[in-house]
């Protein structure tokens, strides 16, 4: 296993741990995600509007206000005692430490997708069926894009006053590419539609992904080194 | 007063002559506009909203390629007048961003009969918009100058990445948006006076952009020697 892998794991798994321990970012995000599927449902007028025809979107925007959620956490535990400052010390290339914090942002986003989805299931009586390994599938290779580029900003955003709400306006623009084709393909997916409809879709995911998780991998020294 | 305001004073002065100049000169493109180009046939008297419109288009996408090309080339050499530059160009880039996106739906009322409509060039250029703003928004957010710098070069370059993404991805919404009528591999297709109208007017503006940038830059300078020396208020 080549060096950088293994110090990135070694600290994707430390936030895993710290993260287990206490739960309570976790736990909140899972609750906040169900809030919001919850508001949704309220926000909808049933006789107007079918839940299949707004599954995509409730879905996808559920969890991006999620993962935005879960994204502020990331650095803020590093800056409380300034652990940050002893991450930076040890000998650990910095494409490593983004990698490990990459690893643990999405162990954490995707925890909170996979408790959402069957409640989404839930509340919106919505058949997932043969759509559900896709649908897993493109929930990945969406959220790997953009949970990358929240990664950087969300190091950036611990160091502002308003970190909570300067993440979101950093990250949104961000999180349109990956939402968009994301949206189009779960819709097509429920909808039982071949795969030859979603493959541009997928393609722009798959690129989206390639060129931020090596551009942010490189920018992340810029962010973290005086 | 140190080099640095001296330095910085000469600029912001050079920066605002520009910037009359150039207000002055865009009274000059009105008239042009109205006078001297025909009317429309199909559109009438809204299509003049096009010689505005167009150049700050332009200008404000200028803006924002340049913010990201010199985000660039700061995390390489580390120069503060390549991060002074961006900043300036940001905020510009912004204000023109303003005219582009409030015009547009002015024009877009009489003509297509509606404000606005999620149509890909739209889109996107509202997306920059947000997205220097956002890049404003962290700049005002971050006090050590370096780290700023450094901070929001990685936005610019990250943003500069994003805009081929949001095009493609909002590309297959349908897209109303006029196709190009200038820089197209054929012909223009546009009368003379309407394209040399057009011409000036973008000249006027981009001669705006490099007045407005240059007083911001050289006001950048003045403040950044005013914190140095510690008289600042």
């Amino acid at each position: 296993m080549p060096e950088s892998l293994r110090l990135a794991l070694a600290i994707a798994g430390k936030d895993i741990r710290a993260e287990l321990r206490s739960r309570t970012a976790l736990l909140s995000a899972v609750v906040f995600a169900a809030l919001v599927l919850v508001v949704f449902n309220f926000a909808r007028d049933p006789t107007a509007l079918s839940a299949t025809d707004l599954a995509p979107s409730v879905l996808w925007v559920t969890f991006a206000l999620a993962a935005m959620v879960a994204l502020n956490r990331a650095f803020t535990i590093e800056r409380e005692h300034g652990a940050l400052d002893g991450l930076l010390l040890a000998p650990v290339p910095r494409g490593a430490l983004f990698g490990g914090k990459l690893l643990a942002n999405l162990a954490f986003v995707g925890t909170v997708e996979a408790v959402t989805l069957p409640l989404f299931v839930l509340f919106f009586n919505v058949d997932l069926g043969a759509a559900l390994p896709g649908i897993i599938g493109v929930t990945l290779l969406a959220t790997v894009g953009f949970v990358a580029v929240g990664t950087i900003f969300s190091a950036m955003a611990v160091r502002t006053r308003f970190a909570e709400l300067m993440l979101p306006v950093l990250l949104l623009p961000f999180m349109v590419p990956p939402l968009i084709g994301a949206v189009q393909v779960t819709a097509r997916l429920l909808a039982g539609r071949p795969l030859s409809e979603m493959l541009g879709w997928l393609r722009l995911l798959a690129l989206y992904d390639v060129v931020f998780v090596t551009l942010c991998t490189m920018a992340f020294s810029a962010v973290v080194d005086e | 007063m140190t080099a640095g305001e001296t330095a910085g004073r000469a600029v912001a002065r050079g920066g605002l002559r520009t910037s009359l100049v150039a207000l002055l000169a865009l009274i000059g493109v009105y008239v042009l506009a109205l006078g001297y180009t025909p009317v429309e046939a199909r559109q009438g008297l809204a299509q003049k909203i096009f010689y505005v419109h167009v150049p700050a288009a332009w200008c404000a996408l200028l803006a924002f390629s340049l913010v990201g090309i010199v985000s660039a080339l700061y995390l390489w050499l580390k120069d503060p007048r390549l991060d002074r530059f961006a900043a300036a160009s940001a905020e510009v880039g912004v204000a023109f961003g303003a005219v582009m996106l409030t015009t547009g739906p002015i024009w877009a009322k009489p003509i297509w009969g509606t404000w606005w409509t999620w149509d890909a060039r739209l889109t996107l250029t509202l997306f920059l918009f947000f997205l220097f703003i956002g890049y404003l928004a962290l700049r005002a957010a971050l006090h050590d100058p370096g780290e700023r710098a450094r901070f929001s070069a990685v936005v610019g370059i990250l943003g500069l990445l994003l805009v081929p993404f949001i095009h493609l991805s909002v590309y297959l919404f349908r897209t109303l948006h006029p196709q190009p009528i200038v820089l197209k591999p054929s012909e223009p297709s546009l009368p003379p006076e309407m394209l040399r109208t057009l011409f000036v007017s973008a000249v006027v503006f981009t001669v705006l952009y490099v007045g407005l940038v240059s007083l911001r830059y050289g006001l950048a300078l003045v403040e950044e020697s005013a914190e140095e020396t510690g008289d600042g208020g």
